[in-house]
C-alpha cells in the first residue's frame, strides 16, 4: 500500500469527506502506518484506528447525514481508537457551542467553534507540554477552544489555560493540527494508543516508536 | 503602503524556505483544509445559508456572480463591505472575497473586514494592466487563477497561497477548465525529467522564478494546494476536474442562476413582505418560489457529493439524477476574444 507499511503496520483509516486528510496520510506514511481513505461506511471495515481531520464540520455532517454514517462512525468510535484534529475534534465533542451542532459525543469535552476568530487569527505557538521532549509547535488554523472537559479528560497541552490536546481512553483529540508540523510526536502518542488497543494476536513485533 | 495596514511582509521573495516560514504556513494550512470540497459564489445572505447548508466548505461574497458580470456588462468591482459583512456574519464557515487584479486597496479592506481568503479575480475588471498585487504584504491568503503553469508560479512568486485553474467564468461550459487543468498538469510532468542544467531554460521559458521551477520539478506538483474553477456546473463537472486532479472546485453561476442575467428565486418572505400585503403573516420564513428555491439547494447538495465521491460513478449518477434543472450555458467558444476573462491577468 505504501512504501513504508510493512503487513503488521496498523491500518489507519482518514476520513475523507473533506478537509486536510492529505496532510494526516503524509505524516502516518512516515511513520510507518498503512493510511486508507474512509469515504463511505463501508471503508471502516478492518481498520486499526481512524483520524477525523480538520476541514469544516459543517460540510462532514452533511455527508454524515446520509448512508446513516453518522450511526456507524459513532459506533465505530465508541470502541476504537480514534484521533480527531480541529473540526475532527468538534466531531467527537460531547457538547458544541457556536453554534450548537451535532457531533457523535465521544470526549466528555464541550467545545466552541472558530473560538478564536477567523483566518487572519490563525497562530503558530511553541510551548511546553506534558508529551515527552521539547516544547511542542502547535499549528492552529481558525481554531476550536476546548472550554470544559469530563473528569475522565486528561490535558496533555494547553494554550492560555484552555486544553488543546486531550485524551480520554482510546480517544486523542487536537484543537491545533499536528499533520502540518515537522514534530511527529502527536501522531505517535496516537498510533501507541493504536498498539495498546490491537488485540495481542494482530500486532506480531511491531516495533516502537 | 503602510505596513500596518496589510500587516505581512511586503515583497517577500520566494523559495523552498519560505514554506517553513510561519506566515505562508498558515496560509498554506487553511488551504488544506479547504480540500475536497465546493467553494460557491454567492450573492447574498440567503444564498450563503443555503451554500453552508448544502454542505459548501466556504462560499465568495459577491455581487454579481460571472454569468450576470458577463451579461450586463459594466465594470466589476470587489463586493460591498457591507454585503461581505453580512455573509460572514450569516455563516459559520471561511468566507472569500474577490479582489481587482492589481487593486491592493480592495484587498487592503478585505482583510481588514476579516475575510478568510482573497481572490485576486480576473472575474473583475482589471485594476492595473501589469502589476498583480504583493501578496506577501498581506496576513490574508489569497487564491489567483492561472490558465498554465508559469503563470500559477508567478502568481505563487507574489505570495499566493492557492491556485485555482481558471476556466472560462459564467458560461457553464466546462471546456477550458479542462484546458487549463490538463496544461498545468502536462508542464509540471514534463518539468520532472529535466536535468538540473535545463531546469534554468525552463525557468525563462515559463517566465517564472527559478527557484519554484525546481521545486515543481523535484516534487511533480505545484507547491501550494490546485483547485479548479471557471465554468463547472453540473456533479460531472466537479468529478470530471477532481479526476484530472484538482483538489478542490469553485462553483460560480452553475448554482444559483436561472438565465443568464437572472438567478433563481430563493428568498424567504419576510416580515417586511408581509407588512405591505405581499403575503401572510403565516408565509414568513418560508420560501417565495419553493420551485426555484429547491432547484438551487439540490443542485448545490449534488456539486458537493459529486466533488467528494468523485470517483464513484454511481453515487455522482444518483447525485446527478436528483438535480432539477440546470444553469443555462454559453459556449465558450461563441465568446469574442475580448470578451474573455480568463485572458485577464499577466
Amino acid at each position: 500500500m505504501t512504501a513504508n507499511a510493512s503487513p503488521c503496520s496498523p491500518l489507519i483509516g482518514v476520513l475523507a469527506l473533506q478537509g486536510a486528510y492529505d496532510a494526516h496520510v503524509r505524516t502516518l506514511t512516515a511513520l510507518g502506518a498503512a493510511p486508507r481513505l474512509v469515504r463511505l461506511p463501508p471503508d471502516l471495515d478492518g481498520l486499526d484506528g481512524l483520524v477525523l481531520p480538520g476541514g469544516e464540520s459543517t460540510t462532514m455532517l452533511r455527508f454524515l447525514d446520509r448512508n446513516r454514517f453518522f450511526d456507524v462512525l459513532q459506533t465505530y468510535v465508541l470502541s476504537t481508537p480514534t484521533f480527531g484534529t480541529c473540526a475532527g475534534a468538534i466531531l467527537l465533542a460531547t457538547h458544541v457551542e457556536a453554534p450548537t451542532q451535532r457531533s457523535l459525543a465521544a470526549l466528555d469535552i464541550t467545545v466552541q467553534r472558530n473560538a478564536y476568530g477567523r483566518q487572519i487569527d490563525s497562530s503558530i505557538l511553541i510551548a511546553p507540554t506534558a508529551l515527552p521532549g521539547p516544547p511542542l509547535e502547535m499549528v492552529f488554523i481558525r481554531a476550536p477552544r476546548i472550554s470544559r472537559t469530563g473528569p475522565s479528560v486528561e490535558t496533555l497541552a494547553t494554550r492560555d489555560g484552555f486544553p488543546t490536546l486531550v485524551r480520554s481512553g482510546h480517544i486523542l483529540a487536537a484543537t491545533f493540527h499536528p499533520e502540518l508540523s515537522a514534530d511527529p510526536r502527536v501522531h505517535q502518542l496516537f498510533l501507541a494508543l493504536v498498539r495498546a488497543n490491537r488485540p495481542a494476536a494482530n500486532r506480531p513485533g511491531i516495533a516502537t516508536a | 503602503m503602510a505596513d500596518p495596514i496589510q500587516n505581512g511582509t511586503p515583497g517577500g521573495s520566494i523559495g523552498p524556505s519560505s514554506f517553513h516560514e510561519p506566515a505562508l504556513r498558515l496560509k498554506l494550512g487553511l488551504a488544506e483544509m479547504l480540500k475536497g470540497g465546493v467553494i460557491m459564489d454567492v450573492m447574498n445572505v440567503e444564498q450563503a445559508r443555503i451554500a453552508e447548508e448544502a454542505g459548501a466548505i466556504s462560499v465568495m461574497a459577491l455581487e454579481r456572480v460571472p454569468a450576470m458580470i458577463r451579461a450586463e456588462g459594466g465594470v466589476a468591482r470587489m463586493a460591498n463591505p457591507k454585503l461581505v459583512r453580512q455573509i460572514m456574519a450569516a455563516v459559520t464557515i471561511p468566507v472569500m472575497a474577490k479582489a481587482r487584479i492589481g487593486h491592493f486597496a480592495e484587498a487592503q479592506v478585505l482583510q481588514h473586514l476579516g475575510v478568510d481568503f482573497i481572490d485576486e479575480s480576473e472575474v473583475l475588471t482589471p485594476a492595473d494592466e501589469t502589476y498583480h498585487i504583493d501578496k506577501h504584504a498581506f496576513t490574508t491568503p489569497f487564491v489567483c487563477g492561472a490558465r498554465n503553469l508559469g503563470e500559477a508560479l508567478r502568481r505563487i512568486a507574489e505570495g499566493a497561497a492557492m491556485i485555482r485553474t481558471k476556466g472560462e467564468p459564467g458560461t457553464g461550459d466546462v471546456v477550458h477548465a479542462v484546458q487549463h487543468m490538463r496544461q498545468i498538469v502536462r508542464e509540471i510532468k514534463a518539468l520532472t525529467v529535466l536535468d538540473d542544467q535545463e531546469l534554468y531554460n525552463a525557468a525563462k521559458v515559463h517566465g517564472a522564478p527559478y527557484e519554484l521551477v525546481r521545486m515543481v520539478a523535484k516534487s511533480g506538483k505545484l507547491p501550494v494546494p490546485n483547485f479548479s474553477a471557471g465554468g463547472i456546473a453540473t456533479p460531472a463537472d466537479a468529478a470530471l476536474m477532481m479526476q484530472l486532479g484538482a483538489e478542490s472546485i469553485f462553483v460560480g453561476s452553475g448554482i444559483f442562476m436561472k438565465e443568464r442575467a437572472t438567478p433563481l428565486d430563493v428568498e424567504l418572505w419576510h416580515e417586511a413582505d408581509a407588512a405591505v400585503g405581499l403575503c401572510t403573516t403565516q408565509d414568513i420564513g418560508t420560501p417565495r418560489n419553493p420551485d426555484e428555491r429547491a432547484e438551487a439547494v439540490s443542485r448545490a447538495k449534488a456539486i458537493v457529493i459529486a466533488t467528494t465521491h468523485y470517483a464513484d460513478a454511481k453515487i455522482v449518477a444518483d447525485a446527478a439524477e436528483a438535480v432539477t434543472g440546470s444553469m443555462k450555458g454559453l459556449a465558450a467558444a461563441a465568446i469574442e476574444e475580448q470578451d474573455l476573462m480568463q485572458t485577464r491577468g499577466w
